[in-house]
């Protein structure tokens, strides 16, 4: 009865925060993920067919952001971006903190984050692609951006989907992190939850299996687009 | 050092095909040390020659795959320009390049389909997308193409579902989708098994017998012999021998070749 009424949606209980903090903590991830796919992908292609400056920047780009801790990604953006905002607004005139909205600011640093790893996935899924098969666009007489488009593109994407699967689930506990912004994540909700009912055990169990519930139907969903993009492979792999 | 379109000035007939005077080096490795060849329309050149000749890497010079060090190359009559970067030779154009690769047909030896589309998809991507043809007159077409090749009731079959001679009679009918003025063969059944062989030799031999010009890069002797009208014998990177077939096999050809075609009969 008072579990129903603490993890309910009614006067006292929390489970209307819970889950638009697991809706949020939803938001966060996916606008990374779309950021990532966007800084991973251009990485990607510096790496692969850039000259040495290029390839020099997206190797240190892929190292730096894959080596450093998350948190300090997530800090440097909030405080370092709020700093330079504060900077700017003083030098317009403005006296007074700036703070980035840490929505903004979270998605950011999980997005630069996921498009490190991103841009590794990208890569490995190019370079699955049988060489002969961009030899056969080429002498067709395809242009380049043609060759992009049409054999490039689609199955750089099949070939990644495993690994996108496994950004997606890695930035999803990353956005755990950006609670320290004050946003209100599943994360920072089930810990304001917690405090003020000091049902540490029970809401931190709540927003764990919130977390899973997540994870897990976006799993499914990956590997149920995974299946699709299979159709074309020899029968010993995803043909269900 | 750029060369304006001309039309080949020695011969007044329109070659389907005219290099002249091709050189390639890998590195310090001279793959092709000045090699020459005309195809008139409906010619069928089988070119033979054992690995490391360098026949592989000429025939991928003509579709600008691989550029060439030296030389010159007209396709239907019209000259492909080169300049000169960095010491290097390049196309003039890749607006050119594209075009002139849309006008050959190439077959390769690892047939090559686009492993993300069916069967159909493969045959109508560049009617489509390079044409920029109506789709469902190049679906028609593509059908019946395959229709030819004899694959018909494969079409929505992806590549990976295929044989190995399914497989390449589908890559026959995709350069063919193209309308080629020549198609260019890259050992097109030396990764297939040895009854595959077969279906994708007759497939080639109806194309020959319609009057479609082919350069044949082959180790089927047969082919070389009975459907081909004439042999080039590559060795060392330059052509050792050539000739109408009864003349090469009956023994008039150059003692290199005489060993070539000993080593075949075992």
């Amino acid at each position: 009865m008072w579990l129903i009424e603490v993890l309910g949606f009614g006067q006292k209980g929390w489970g209307g925060l819970l889950i638009a903090g697991a809706v949020m903590t939803l938001c966060v991830t996916i606008v990374a993920l779309l950021i990532g796919a966007v800084v991973g992908t251009l990485v990607a292609w510096a790496k692969l067919s850039g000259g040495g400056v290029l390839r020099t920047l997206g190797n240190a780009y892929t190292t730096v952001f894959r080596g450093v801790p998350e948190l300090l990604i997530i800090y440097l953006v909030y405080f370092g971006g709020s700093g330079a905002v504060t900077a700017i607004g003083r030098y317009l005139g403005y006296e007074g903190f700036l703070g980035l909205p840490s929505f903004a600011a979270g998605a950011l640093a999980v997005g630069i984050i996921s498009g490190a790893y991103q841009a590794e996935v990208y890569r490995g899924a190019f370079l699955a692609i049988p060489k002969g098969e961009l030899e056969a666009a080429e002498a067709i007489g395809m242009h380049r951006g043609l060759r992009f488009r049409r054999i490039i593109a689609p199955q750089v994407l099949r070939f990644a989907i495993p690994g996108i699967g496994n950004v997606w689930q890695l930035s999803l506990k990353d956005s755990a992190l950006v609670s320290v912004t004050g946003l209100a994540d599943l994360m920072r909700t089930s810990q304001v939850a917690a405090g003020s009912t000091r049902q540490y055990f029970l809401f931190f169990i709540a927003g764990g299996c919130l977390y899973l519930i997540l994870t897990s139907l976006s799993d499914r969903l990956f590997t149920r687009a995974e299946r699709r993009a299979n159709r074309s492979m020899p029968s010993s792999f995803g043909q269900a | 050092m750029v060369h304006e379109h001309s039309s080949d000035p020695s011969t007044a007939t329109v070659n389907r095909l005219s290099v002249r005077n091709i050189r390639k080096k890998f590195g310090s490795l001279e793959v092709l040390r000045g090699i020459s060849l005309e195809a008139d329309d409906g010619d069928v050149i089988s070119i033979l020659g054992s690995s490391g000749s360098g026949k592989s890497t000429f025939l991928r010079c003509i579709n600008l795959l691989e550029i060439a060090d030296e030389g010159e190359i007209w396709v239907d009559g019209e000259h492909i320009n080169m300049v000169k970067k960095h010491g290097k030779n390049m196309p003039a154009s890749s607006k050119q390049v594209d075009h002139i690769r849309a006008e050959l047909g190439m077959v390769f030896q690892s047939f090559n389909l686009w492993s993300h589309m069916t069967i159909l998809q493969n045959v109508i991507e560049g009617p489509v997308h390079v044409l920029k043809r109506p789709r469902a007159e190049c679906i028609a077409e593509a059908e019946a193409l395959l229709e030819k090749v004899g694959i018909a009731e494969k079409r929505h079959a992806y590549p990976a579902h295929l044989s190995g001679g399914q497989q390449q009679r589908a890559a026959i009918a995709r350069a063919l989708a193209m309308r080629p003025k020549v198609m260019l063969f890259d050992e097109p059944t030396s990764a297939l098994d040895p009854e595959l062989v077969g279906e994708v030799l007759r497939v080639m031999r109806a194309l020959a017998e319609e009057g479609m010009t082919m350069l044949v890069v082959t180790h089927e002797m047969n082919f070389a012999r009975d459907v081909s009208n004439r042999v080039v014998f590559m060795r060392e990177g330059q052509i050792d021998c050539t000739g109408a077939p009864p003349e090469m096999f009956s023994g008039e050809s150059s003692p290199a070749f005489r060993q070539f075609i000993g080593n075949f009969r075992g």
